[in-house]
Protein backbone atom coordinates (compact mmCIF):
# COMPACT_ATOMS: atom_id res chain seq x y z
CA UNK A 1 0.00 0.00 0.00
CA UNK A 2 2.64 2.55 0.49
CA UNK A 3 3.91 2.26 -2.78
CA UNK A 4 0.59 3.31 -3.87
CA UNK A 5 1.14 6.61 -1.78
CA UNK A 6 4.31 7.41 -2.71
CA UNK A 7 3.56 7.38 -6.17
CA UNK A 8 0.34 9.76 -5.71
CA UNK A 9 2.55 11.93 -3.97
CA UNK A 10 4.88 13.09 -7.16
CA UNK A 11 3.23 15.14 -10.45
CA UNK A 12 3.41 14.41 -13.80
CA UNK A 13 7.25 13.92 -14.70
CA UNK A 14 7.65 16.99 -17.18
CA UNK A 15 7.66 16.22 -20.74
CA UNK A 16 10.69 16.91 -22.31
CA UNK A 17 11.18 19.73 -24.43
CA UNK A 18 14.69 19.81 -25.70
CA UNK A 19 14.51 18.63 -29.03
CA UNK A 20 11.63 21.10 -29.64
CA UNK A 21 14.27 23.72 -30.63
CA UNK A 22 15.81 20.88 -33.25
CA UNK A 23 12.16 20.33 -34.79
CA UNK A 24 11.76 24.37 -35.12
CA UNK A 25 14.72 24.37 -36.80
CA UNK A 26 14.39 21.78 -39.00
CA UNK A 27 11.32 23.46 -40.14
CA UNK A 28 13.06 26.95 -40.26
CA UNK A 29 16.16 25.79 -43.05
CA UNK A 30 13.16 24.08 -44.87
CA UNK A 31 11.36 27.05 -45.51
CA UNK A 32 14.07 29.16 -45.79
CA UNK A 33 15.22 26.54 -48.62
CA UNK A 34 12.19 26.12 -50.56
CA UNK A 35 10.79 29.59 -50.78
CA UNK A 36 11.98 32.58 -52.17
CA UNK A 37 11.50 36.65 -50.76
CA UNK A 38 8.02 37.84 -51.70
CA UNK A 39 8.69 41.15 -53.87
CA UNK A 40 5.67 43.27 -54.21
CA UNK A 41 2.16 41.96 -52.20
CA UNK A 42 -0.54 40.52 -54.42
CA UNK A 43 -3.75 43.13 -55.08
CA UNK A 44 -5.15 41.18 -57.70
CA UNK A 45 -6.48 37.16 -57.64
CA UNK A 46 -4.23 35.21 -59.37
CA UNK A 47 -5.12 31.57 -59.93
CA UNK A 48 -2.61 30.74 -62.72
CA UNK A 49 -4.26 28.14 -65.46
CA UNK A 50 -2.39 24.88 -65.68
CA UNK A 51 -0.16 23.98 -68.64
CA UNK A 52 2.20 20.72 -68.91
CA UNK A 53 4.47 21.63 -71.46
CA UNK A 54 6.33 24.16 -69.00
CA UNK A 55 9.62 25.43 -69.50
CA UNK A 56 11.39 26.98 -66.08
CA UNK A 57 11.67 30.19 -66.05
CA UNK A 58 15.83 30.30 -64.71
CA UNK A 59 17.36 33.28 -63.25
CA UNK A 60 15.22 35.49 -61.42
CA UNK A 61 17.21 38.38 -62.04
CA UNK A 62 16.15 38.44 -65.81
CA UNK A 63 12.55 38.28 -65.16
CA UNK A 64 9.80 41.14 -65.08
CA UNK A 65 6.49 40.47 -63.59
CA UNK A 66 3.27 41.68 -64.70
CA UNK A 67 0.01 40.68 -63.02
CA UNK A 68 -3.03 40.72 -64.12
CA UNK A 69 -6.58 39.87 -62.38
CA UNK A 70 -9.17 40.58 -60.84
CA UNK A 71 -8.82 43.00 -58.15
CA UNK A 72 -9.39 41.10 -54.31
CA UNK A 73 -12.10 41.79 -52.28
CA UNK A 74 -10.49 44.88 -49.87
CA UNK A 75 -9.73 46.41 -53.31
CA UNK A 76 -12.84 46.08 -55.17
CA UNK A 77 -14.83 48.75 -53.77
CA UNK A 78 -12.54 51.15 -54.79
CA UNK A 79 -11.46 49.31 -58.21
CA UNK A 80 -14.35 47.17 -59.48
CA UNK A 81 -14.44 43.95 -60.26
CA UNK A 82 -13.00 43.97 -63.71
CA UNK A 83 -9.43 42.59 -64.15
CA UNK A 84 -6.95 44.98 -63.66
CA UNK A 85 -3.19 45.31 -64.30
CA UNK A 86 -0.75 45.60 -61.53
CA UNK A 87 2.69 46.73 -61.80
CA UNK A 88 4.75 46.14 -58.83
CA UNK A 89 2.59 47.19 -56.19
CA UNK A 90 0.21 49.67 -58.34
CA UNK A 91 -2.33 49.46 -60.87
CA UNK A 92 -1.89 50.37 -63.82
CA UNK A 93 -3.56 51.05 -67.42
CA UNK A 94 -2.66 49.36 -70.23
CA UNK A 95 -0.77 52.54 -71.18
CA UNK A 96 1.08 52.30 -68.29
CA UNK A 97 2.98 49.21 -69.37
CA UNK A 98 5.24 50.18 -72.09
CA UNK A 99 7.40 52.86 -69.54
CA UNK A 100 7.31 50.44 -66.87
CA UNK A 101 9.42 47.80 -68.64
CA UNK A 102 11.68 50.82 -69.85
CA UNK A 103 12.23 51.68 -66.69
CA UNK A 104 13.00 48.61 -64.88
CA UNK A 105 14.83 47.42 -68.37
CA UNK A 106 16.92 50.69 -67.41
CA UNK A 107 17.47 49.65 -63.77
CA UNK A 108 18.80 46.37 -64.54
CA UNK A 109 22.91 46.07 -65.91
CA UNK A 110 23.69 46.63 -69.65
CA UNK A 111 24.41 43.16 -70.49
CA UNK A 112 21.04 41.93 -68.82
CA UNK A 113 18.89 44.82 -70.71
CA UNK A 114 18.91 42.48 -74.20
CA UNK A 115 18.11 38.74 -72.52
CA UNK A 116 15.15 39.89 -70.42
CA UNK A 117 11.89 37.32 -69.93
CA UNK A 118 8.61 39.30 -69.04
CA UNK A 119 6.20 36.96 -67.38
CA UNK A 120 2.59 37.45 -67.39
CA UNK A 121 0.97 36.09 -64.27
CA UNK A 122 -2.22 36.21 -65.23
CA UNK A 123 -5.54 34.91 -63.32
CA UNK A 124 -7.20 32.38 -65.82
CA UNK A 125 -10.95 33.73 -65.58
CA UNK A 126 -9.07 37.14 -67.12
CA UNK A 127 -10.61 37.83 -70.98
CA UNK A 128 -7.83 37.90 -73.90
CA UNK A 129 -8.64 41.29 -74.53
CA UNK A 130 -6.31 43.19 -71.66
CA UNK A 131 -3.87 40.50 -72.62
CA UNK A 132 -3.63 41.29 -76.19
CA UNK A 133 -3.25 45.14 -75.64
CA UNK A 134 -0.35 44.41 -72.85
CA UNK A 135 1.51 42.36 -75.74
CA UNK A 136 0.80 45.00 -78.18
CA UNK A 137 2.54 47.12 -75.69
CA UNK A 138 5.23 44.72 -75.05
CA UNK A 139 5.44 45.02 -78.99
CA UNK A 140 6.03 48.39 -79.04
CA UNK A 141 8.95 48.81 -76.59
CA UNK A 142 10.28 45.55 -78.12
CA UNK A 143 10.39 43.12 -75.35
CA UNK A 144 9.47 40.19 -77.32
CA UNK A 145 10.53 37.49 -74.84
CA UNK A 146 7.08 36.58 -72.69
CA UNK A 147 6.35 33.68 -70.58
CA UNK A 148 2.40 33.21 -69.78
CA UNK A 149 3.64 31.46 -66.40
CA UNK A 150 1.19 28.47 -65.29
CA UNK A 151 1.20 25.60 -62.85
CA UNK A 152 2.22 22.32 -63.58
CA UNK A 153 -0.49 20.36 -64.14
CA UNK A 154 -3.03 19.41 -67.06
CA UNK A 155 -4.60 21.81 -69.44
CA UNK A 156 -7.68 20.68 -69.65
CA UNK A 157 -8.73 21.38 -66.16
CA UNK A 158 -8.59 25.08 -67.30
CA UNK A 159 -11.76 25.05 -69.42
CA UNK A 160 -14.08 22.97 -66.76
CA UNK B 1 28.82 27.93 -4.05
CA UNK B 2 29.15 24.66 -5.86
CA UNK B 3 31.50 24.20 -8.82
CA UNK B 4 31.98 20.61 -8.39
CA UNK B 5 29.77 19.76 -11.64
CA UNK B 6 32.01 22.38 -14.16
CA UNK B 7 30.67 25.42 -15.59
CA UNK B 8 26.56 25.85 -15.21
CA UNK B 9 24.37 25.26 -17.72
CA UNK B 10 23.08 27.32 -19.80
CA UNK B 11 19.06 27.61 -20.13
CA UNK B 12 18.09 27.03 -23.61
CA UNK B 13 14.28 26.73 -22.64
CA UNK B 14 13.67 29.76 -24.81
CA UNK B 15 15.86 28.65 -27.69
CA UNK B 16 12.47 26.95 -29.30
CA UNK B 17 10.73 30.64 -29.06
CA UNK B 18 13.52 32.23 -31.20
CA UNK B 19 13.42 29.34 -33.64
CA UNK B 20 9.66 29.84 -34.17
CA UNK B 21 9.75 33.45 -34.12
CA UNK B 22 12.10 33.37 -37.35
CA UNK B 23 9.98 30.35 -38.55
CA UNK B 24 7.28 32.80 -38.58
CA UNK B 25 8.79 35.71 -40.26
CA UNK B 26 9.81 33.33 -43.09
CA UNK B 27 6.34 31.82 -43.29
CA UNK B 28 4.98 35.27 -43.44
CA UNK B 29 7.60 37.00 -46.10
CA UNK B 30 8.82 34.14 -48.69
CA UNK B 31 6.06 32.30 -51.12
CA UNK B 32 6.60 28.59 -52.86
CA UNK B 33 7.17 30.75 -56.13
CA UNK B 34 5.85 29.06 -59.53
CA UNK B 35 8.02 30.28 -62.18
CA UNK B 36 7.49 27.18 -64.72
CA UNK B 37 5.28 28.76 -67.89
CA UNK B 38 5.11 28.44 -71.79
CA UNK B 39 7.55 30.86 -73.39
CA UNK B 40 6.61 32.78 -76.68
CA UNK B 41 8.47 35.15 -78.52
CA UNK B 42 6.09 38.19 -79.98
CA UNK B 43 6.73 39.48 -83.14
CA UNK B 44 8.49 42.37 -83.96
CA UNK B 45 6.84 45.65 -83.97
CA UNK B 46 7.99 46.36 -87.49
CA UNK B 47 6.60 43.84 -90.47
CA UNK B 48 9.23 42.61 -92.73
CA UNK B 49 9.66 44.56 -95.69
CA UNK B 50 9.91 41.88 -98.24
CA UNK B 51 6.02 40.55 -99.10
CA UNK B 52 5.79 36.86 -98.75
CA UNK B 53 3.79 35.05 -100.42
CA UNK B 54 2.73 32.20 -98.17
CA UNK B 55 0.43 29.05 -99.83
CA UNK B 56 -2.84 28.84 -98.13
CA UNK B 57 -2.23 25.34 -97.48
CA UNK B 58 1.11 25.91 -95.61
CA UNK B 59 -0.66 27.40 -92.75
CA UNK B 60 -2.62 26.00 -89.83
CA UNK B 61 -5.57 28.28 -88.86
CA UNK B 62 -6.72 27.83 -85.40
CA UNK B 63 -9.70 30.39 -84.13
CA UNK B 64 -11.16 30.50 -80.64
CA UNK B 65 -14.29 32.65 -80.39
CA UNK B 66 -15.57 33.78 -77.18
CA UNK B 67 -17.10 30.76 -75.40
CA UNK B 68 -13.98 28.94 -75.96
CA UNK B 69 -15.08 26.87 -79.14
CA UNK B 70 -12.27 25.71 -81.74
CA UNK B 71 -12.27 26.18 -85.49
CA UNK B 72 -9.64 24.62 -87.01
CA UNK B 73 -8.95 24.86 -90.49
CA UNK B 74 -12.95 25.95 -91.08
CA UNK B 75 -13.70 22.77 -88.97
CA UNK B 76 -15.06 22.91 -85.67
CA UNK B 77 -12.60 20.71 -83.51
CA UNK B 78 -12.92 19.81 -80.04
CA UNK B 79 -9.99 20.72 -78.15
CA UNK B 80 -8.46 17.52 -77.04
CA UNK B 81 -7.89 16.62 -81.02
CA UNK B 82 -6.17 19.65 -81.67
CA UNK B 83 -2.72 18.44 -80.74
CA UNK B 84 -3.14 15.74 -82.95
CA UNK B 85 -4.14 17.29 -86.11
CA UNK B 86 -1.51 19.73 -85.65
CA UNK B 87 0.86 16.60 -85.48
CA UNK B 88 -1.03 15.87 -88.61
CA UNK B 89 -0.11 18.97 -90.13
CA UNK B 90 3.57 19.29 -89.23
CA UNK B 91 4.43 16.36 -90.48
CA UNK B 92 2.45 15.98 -93.79
CA UNK B 93 5.57 16.52 -95.88
CA UNK B 94 3.57 17.32 -98.53
CA UNK B 95 6.02 18.03 -101.63
CA UNK B 96 8.44 14.96 -100.54
CA UNK B 97 11.34 17.39 -99.47
CA UNK B 98 11.16 16.12 -96.20
CA UNK B 99 12.89 12.55 -95.57
CA UNK B 100 12.38 12.16 -91.76
CA UNK B 101 8.40 13.34 -92.01
CA UNK B 102 6.01 10.47 -91.06
CA UNK B 103 2.91 11.67 -92.04
CA UNK B 104 0.25 11.05 -95.12
CA UNK B 105 1.79 13.21 -97.57
CA UNK B 106 -1.10 14.85 -98.39
CA UNK B 107 -0.69 17.06 -101.23
CA UNK B 108 -3.43 19.76 -99.95
CA UNK B 109 -1.32 20.17 -96.59
CA UNK B 110 1.80 21.88 -95.66
CA UNK B 111 4.92 21.14 -97.99
CA UNK B 112 7.65 20.52 -94.96
CA UNK B 113 7.85 20.84 -91.56
CA UNK B 114 10.02 24.04 -92.04
CA UNK B 115 7.11 26.09 -94.03
CA UNK B 116 4.50 25.02 -92.28
CA UNK B 117 3.28 27.91 -90.05
CA UNK B 118 0.21 27.89 -87.32
CA UNK B 119 -1.98 30.91 -86.91
CA UNK B 120 -3.57 31.60 -84.05
CA UNK B 121 -6.45 33.89 -83.40
CA UNK B 122 -8.32 34.75 -80.83
CA UNK B 123 -11.83 36.66 -79.60
CA UNK B 124 -10.87 39.51 -77.28
CA UNK B 125 -13.27 37.44 -74.86
CA UNK B 126 -11.87 35.03 -74.92
CA UNK B 127 -10.57 33.26 -71.56
CA UNK B 128 -7.27 32.91 -70.94
CA UNK B 129 -7.50 30.10 -69.55
CA UNK B 130 -8.62 28.50 -72.68
CA UNK B 131 -5.88 30.60 -74.57
CA UNK B 132 -2.93 28.54 -72.15
CA UNK B 133 -4.86 25.29 -73.04
CA UNK B 134 -4.72 25.80 -77.31
CA UNK B 135 -1.13 27.22 -76.69
CA UNK B 136 -0.39 24.37 -74.29
CA UNK B 137 -2.06 21.70 -77.04
CA UNK B 138 0.50 23.82 -80.09
CA UNK B 139 3.47 23.50 -78.04
CA UNK B 140 2.40 20.01 -76.96
CA UNK B 141 2.70 19.05 -80.77
CA UNK B 142 5.71 20.58 -81.74
CA UNK B 143 7.44 18.77 -78.21
CA UNK B 144 6.07 15.38 -79.47
CA UNK B 145 7.56 15.60 -83.00
CA UNK B 146 10.53 17.25 -82.06
CA UNK B 147 11.25 14.17 -79.31
CA UNK B 148 10.46 11.94 -81.78
CA UNK B 149 13.15 13.20 -83.92
CA UNK B 150 15.31 13.70 -80.73
CA UNK B 151 14.98 10.01 -80.01
CA UNK B 152 15.55 8.43 -83.16
CA UNK B 153 18.97 10.44 -83.91
CA UNK B 154 20.03 11.29 -80.06
CA UNK B 155 18.34 8.57 -78.50
CA UNK B 156 16.91 11.26 -75.89
CA UNK B 157 14.07 13.14 -75.59
CA UNK B 158 13.96 16.98 -76.60
CA UNK B 159 12.57 18.36 -73.84
CA UNK B 160 14.83 16.55 -71.43
CA UNK B 161 18.09 17.50 -73.72
CA UNK B 162 16.45 21.68 -73.85
CA UNK B 163 15.95 21.65 -69.86
CA UNK B 164 18.93 20.00 -69.57
CA UNK B 165 20.64 22.86 -71.93
CA UNK B 166 18.89 26.16 -70.31
CA UNK B 167 19.78 24.86 -66.71
CA UNK B 168 22.38 27.20 -65.65
CA UNK B 169 23.76 24.48 -63.17
CA UNK B 170 24.76 22.30 -66.11
CA UNK B 171 28.91 21.95 -66.63
CA UNK B 172 29.41 24.58 -69.98
CA UNK B 173 30.98 21.68 -71.60
CA UNK B 174 28.09 19.76 -71.40
CA UNK B 175 26.19 22.69 -72.46
CA UNK B 176 27.81 22.97 -75.73
CA UNK B 177 27.83 19.67 -76.65
CA UNK B 178 23.76 20.18 -76.14
CA UNK B 179 23.83 23.34 -77.73
CA UNK B 180 24.05 21.65 -81.27
CA UNK B 181 21.83 18.92 -81.23
CA UNK B 182 18.74 21.46 -79.55
CA UNK B 183 19.56 23.35 -82.49
CA UNK B 184 19.23 20.71 -84.97
CA UNK B 185 16.20 19.54 -83.44
CA UNK B 186 14.46 22.93 -83.40
CA UNK B 187 15.68 23.47 -87.21
CA UNK B 188 13.63 19.98 -88.11
CA UNK B 189 10.93 21.47 -86.87
CA UNK B 190 11.20 25.28 -86.42
CA UNK B 191 8.28 26.38 -84.08
CA UNK B 192 6.26 29.33 -86.67
CA UNK B 193 3.48 30.23 -84.33
CA UNK B 194 1.85 33.04 -85.53
CA UNK B 195 -0.44 35.36 -83.99
CA UNK B 196 -2.92 37.72 -85.30
CA UNK B 197 -4.89 40.73 -83.85
CA UNK B 198 -7.87 39.73 -82.13
CA UNK B 199 -10.88 39.92 -83.30
CA UNK B 200 -13.46 41.89 -82.09
CA UNK B 201 -16.62 40.17 -81.29
CA UNK B 202 -19.80 41.75 -83.44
Amino acid sequence: MAKFTKKKDGDLPAVSTASLPDIVFMLLFFFMTVTTMKDSSLMVENVLPNASEVKKLEKKDRVLYIYVGKPTRDYQKVFGTEPKIQLNDKFANVTDVGDFILEERAKKPQELQNVLTTALKVDKDASMGLISDIKSELRKVNALKVNYTTYEGDAFRNIQ
Amino acid sequence: MSRRGGPPEVNAGSMADIAFLLLIFFLVTTTIETDAGLDRMLPPMEPPEDNVVIKQKNIFTVNINKSGQLLVEEELTNLKDLRSKAMAFLDNGGDGSCNYCKGRRDESSSDNPTKAIISLKNDRETKYGTYITVQNELVGAYNELRNREAQRLFGRDFTDMEAEFLNPETPSSIRDDLKGKVQRIQELFPQKLSEAETSTSN
